[in-house]
């Protein structure tokens, strides 16, 4: 049994119009996905904004209303009433968002930001919290007189660490990771990645990374979903995805990430240009009649691709 | 003098801020020049000066809060002595610039046609219809599929991507021989991000400008800029062809940074990036002598920096700043700790 | 458009009927009823008690609700017991003098706040920007029928520039009843106006600051575009509106300044006609005047929706 299975998991949101205002169209914007998540794992997901892929970070966080299918966790599907209570659910699942300024309370303190899940799950007394605030704030490397401080007092890369020591209070085995590293520079980026690897390899915590930036889900994950339309084009291994990308929008993102090979850059602008015509031309073998990818099908036991069957004999040519 | 296709030179030029009473050099002693037809590179990460310098050049600082020392010349003329109504006869005319983010970058009260237009109506004597139709061309240049809708339409009505073009061709209307783009692809995805560097590319071949391109993104640079200097703290710490720097970089700096990428062949379990030691200093707590990157290589003796670093030319249009760069070597991973 | 402002005033509706009826409700918790001053003394208790009997007074309060409500769709708002005078007549008059004042009112206010919310938000820091922050600091504190009472005093009484009370000299007739009319509204539009600019002001100043720092505006100066004309084009524009998405409440402002300016001035308008009859539990006035003031307060909300969807792209009521 994984952590974490989803089950043709829809998120749609009613567009209302007219004169009474009656729900007349719907966004899909996360619109039937299948995926696991394995104990002690992180599973990267990758899109473009507009993708649905935060939108899916946060229906298995469960900051956003499931239409249709299933989340289990451990077994127990949480989209039901109370099922989310009686597994501590929200004990269990944390989240670290993008911009970690906005996402933390500007009049708080640290000690009371950290300390805010600790509070709402488990009944410390004063003493016994404090000192399980400062072990986080050694546990993410920042200094036991941060505690007073408050958030626009630290760097981008401090404050995400104190985001993710709010994440992991409460000792959890699933962190639902969006975009964290990307409003920081590369030196900083490289601090906060080491660490949630260190706090994976301690602690056996599981993340889903979600992100645009290919060069840094290759770095943290072994298992990649590429979502587009709200529908996953391609799910494999970091292998599978990386040296053997079979649907065009994943070529054309890996295509589009720059290298730093000066000597090769006329090479891969080629190339890129290539696949960008063929994505513009031949879009149509690729999507379905409404634009959409097609259903997922197997090519290798670790490795789907959203192609109808036609299509991918040609591309495993 | 100057060489013949030197369209832009700084020399020597420091910006200084007013941070109470006192003022602090938010970029130092910088010297540079833009050439035609060439893309110059600006590469840092936040607050080393790079946006610093590009409002500089572009004259768009408050003098009442800000010092500028040193000499910009262009076209035989040092822009830091003109007056304000010189300045705008050149902005926007001869030197162009593009922002980072495309949604606060344009008004979002003014349709996007009378956005380009304005451009033209204070450095052009176009008649009306002239003006309606090089607003549609140049839509157009930018690759923009349907000019006439996108023309009539306002800011919030556009993707990321069409608002980021927008501002490409409200800075290439009157064709200027420099154009700054500062972080142009930051806000946007890496297929958009791929065809807005396209775009900067082929215009760079059409009007043959001479493009200052700043951007924290070091494969954006590898993969478009000719020249490139890198930044630490207010100073140009590295500066050559984009070959010499990539592929033979020298400064502890320099090679920190390209070392502390995620690379593609790591174990997804174990590897850990590098990280360089320690942050950079705030503004008030630069160090003003000294090599500025010594705190984070700490390992490296003192001696080995030089008191008042200088550039030293490591080959041919390849130069480095201080002597420690020939001591380098990374720390082992052993004694390294997070 | 025209279907959301239609959807708008449909859903304005109840509003209004539980607004009709709270205010119902309210005037008649008061203690007192219009006869407990006694319309004359010698009348007597039995008097008295028919009188509250043929007038409805003793009818459960549904049903006097609901007579009132039939009346009022025949435009019939009841008889005033104080002045013996059909409520629509009595408010009539006042309307428009109230319109008059409050109209006055609303363009000296906004003449005077834009040009000095802009001038001391484009010299922010400067001395002028400090003249005019001190000013509304002082003006905010103090106030405001203070500043009727001490304005009514030095230029009304000590120096007798302008006439203390009413709408018009009794004696003007013609044009001189124009002239009358304005004179009559000039100071407590003046001071209204003084009173009312101190929100604009500092609205408009912290406006045009937000939009000097601006990234659009960085942009037009890169555009090479002059500075007088960036304040003309992008700053002043931008900044009037969320000031333009104000205009619709400070109708309500100034219904609420009307009730002390015309206490004080003694200026016959629906403030002073309200007051009077609070005083003398004239509550058909009071229920005219609170469902009319409600139903303003209502409309002001929705025209200042209506404003800011037309200048601003970004707003489509829909």
């Amino acid at each position: 049994m994984s952590l974490i299975e989803i089950k043709d998991l829809k998120v749609h949101y009613p567009i209302r119009s007219g004169f009474l205002n009656r729900i007349t169209d719907q966004v899909k914007a996360v619109d039937g996905i299948n995926f696991n998540i394995e104990a002690g794992e992180t599973y990267g997901l990758v899109g473009e904004s507009g993708s649905g892929k935060s939108t899916t970070g946060k229906a298995v966080v469960g900051l956003e209303n499931v239409t249709s299918g299933t989340i289990k966790y451990k077994g127990v599907d949480i989209t039901e009433t109370n099922a989310r209570h009686n597994v501590k659910y929200n004990q269990n699942v944390q989240m670290i968002f993008q911009d970690s300024l906005s996402s933390l309370n500007s009049r708080k303190r640290v000690l009371d930001i950290i300390a805010e899940p600790l509070r709402n799950f488990q009944h410390l007394s004063i003493e016994d919290e404090k000192i399980r605030v400062l072990q986080l704030l050694e546990t993410v490397g920042l200094n036991p007189d941060s505690l007073y401080k408050y958030p626009h007092q630290f760097s981008g890369g401090q404050r995400q660490r104190i985001g993710i020591a709010r994440a992991v209070a409460t000792n959890p085995e699933l962190i639902i990771a969006d975009e964290p590293v990307s409003a920081l520079d590369l030196s900083v980026q490289a601090q906060v990645l080491n660490f949630m690897k260190k706090i994976q390899r301690d602690f056996g915590i599981s993340y889903l990374f979600i992100s645009h930036d290919l060069g840094v889900v290759r770095h943290m994950c072994q298992n990649i979903a590429i979502m587009n339309k709200g529908r996953l084009v391609e799910v494999g291994t970091r292998e599978d995805i990386y040296e053997n990308p079979l649907h065009i929008y994943t070529k054309r993102l890996l295509a589009a990430i720059p290298e730093v090979d000066v000597v090769k850059r006329q090479e891969r602008q080629q190339q890129r240009k290539e696949i960008e015509r063929v994505y513009q031309e031949e879009s149509s073998q690729y999507y379905d009649d409404e634009g959409l990818p097609y259903p997922l099908v197997q090519v290798t036991p670790t490795h789907f691709v959203a192609l109808p069957k036609a299509q991918l004999i040609d591309q495993l040519k | 003098m100057a060489e013949e296709n030197t369209l832009l030179k700084l020399n020597d030029v420091s910006t200084s801020f007013k941070i109470d009473d006192a003022y602090y050099d938010a970029i130092s002693h910088v010297n540079l020049t833009v050439k035609k037809d060439k893309i110059l590179a600006i590469v840092g990460e936040s607050g080393c000066g790079k946006s610093t310098l590009a409002t500089t050049i572009m004259g768009l600082h408050d003098l009442n809060t800000t010092k500028i020392a040193g000499q910009i010349t262009f076209e035989n003329e040092n822009l830091l002595d003109l007056n304000e109504e010189k300045m705008n006869d050149i902005r926007g005319a001869k030197i162009g610039m593009i922002f980072q983010d495309p949604l606060s970058a344009l008004n979002p009260l003014k349709r996007i046609s009378d956005q380009i237009r304005e451009v033209l109506d204070y450095h052009t004597t176009m008649s009306v219809t002239e003006k309606n139709d090089r607003v549609l061309e140049l839509l157009n240049q930018v690759g923009i599929v349907n000019p006439q809708r996108t023309a009539r339409q306002f800011p919030h009505e556009l993707s990321g991507g069409m608002r980021q073009r927008v501002i490409i061709a409200i800075a290439i209307a009157c064709k200027p021989d420099i154009i700054i783009a500062d972080e142009p692809t930051t806000a946007l995805d890496v297929t958009i991000q791929a065809q807005i560097l396209d775009v900067l590319r082929s215009i760079q071949t059409e009007n043959h400008a001479g493009i200052i391109l700043i951007t924290h993104d070091l494969g954006v640079v590898a993969e478009t800029a000719d020249e490139v200097a890198v930044m630490y703290a207010g100073e140009i710490i590295e500066h050559g062809t984009t070959l010499q720097v990539f592929d033979n970089p020298q400064h502890p700096y320099t090679r920190s940074l390209l070392r502390s990428m995620p690379q593609g062949d790591s174990d997804v379990a174990n590897d850990d990036l590098y990280v360089i030691e320690g942050s950079v200093p705030s503004l008030e707590k630069m160090p003003q002598t000294g090599d500025r990157f010594a705190a984070r290589i700490p390992w490296i003796p003192a001696e080995y920096h030089e008191e008042r670093p200088t550039m030293h030319v490591v080959e041919p249009g390849h130069t480095v700043r201080c002597t420690c760069y020939q001591h380098f070597y990374f720390k082992t991973l052993e004694d390294m700790n997070i | 458009m025209w279907k959301t402002i239609l959807r708008r005033v449909l859903i304005m509706i109840p509003e209004v009927i539980l607004l009709s009826i709270l205010v119902f409700l309210l005037a008649k918790s008061m203690p007192g009823d219009p006869f407990t001053g006694s319309i004359n003394p010698r009348s007597s208790a039995t008097q008295i008690e028919h009188l509250k009997q043929i007038n409805g007074l003793y009818d459960p309060w549904y049903q006097q609700y609901w007579n009132w409500v039939v009346h009022l769709f025949h435009g019939d708002l009841g008889q005033s017991y104080q002045y013996h005078e059909p409520v629509t007549n009595l408010i009539g008059d006042r309307a428009i003098n109230t319109l008059w004042l409050s109209a006055f009112t609303m363009v000296l206010t906004y003449a005077l706040a834009l040009p000095l919310g802009l001038y001391a938000g484009k010299h922010e820091g400067k001395l002028p920007d400090t003249v005019i922050r001190i000013y509304t600091y002082v003006t905010y504190c103090i106030p405001f029928f203070v500043i009727l009472v001490i304005g009514l005093w030095v230029f009304g009484y000590v120096l007798n520039w302008f006439p203390t009370t009413g709408s018009v000299s009794p004696t003007a007739s013609g044009i001189g009843m124009i002239g009358s009319r304005f004179l009559h509204v000039l100071l407590p539009g003046l001071l209204g106006a003084l009173f009312g600019t101190v929100n604009i002001v500092q609205y408009m100043r912290s406006e045009v600051i937000d939009a000097k720092h601006s990234d659009y505006v960085r942009t037009a100066r890169s555009k090479g575009v002059p500075r007088k004309d960036i304040y003309k084009h992008h700053i002043f524009r931008n900044s009037l509106l969320p000031i333009a998405a104000f205009g619709g409440y400070s109708i309500t402002g100034l219904l609420n300044g009307s009730i002390f300016t015309e206490t004080i001035f003694s200026y016959p308008g629906m403030g002073m006609l309200f007051i009077d009859s609070i005083s003398y539990r004239d509550y058909t006035v009071i229920t005219a005047l609170v469902l009319l003031f409600g139903i303003l307060n209502l409309l002001g909300t929705l025209l200042s929706d209506i404003i800011l969807s037309i200048v601003d792209p970004r707003i489509r009521i829909n």
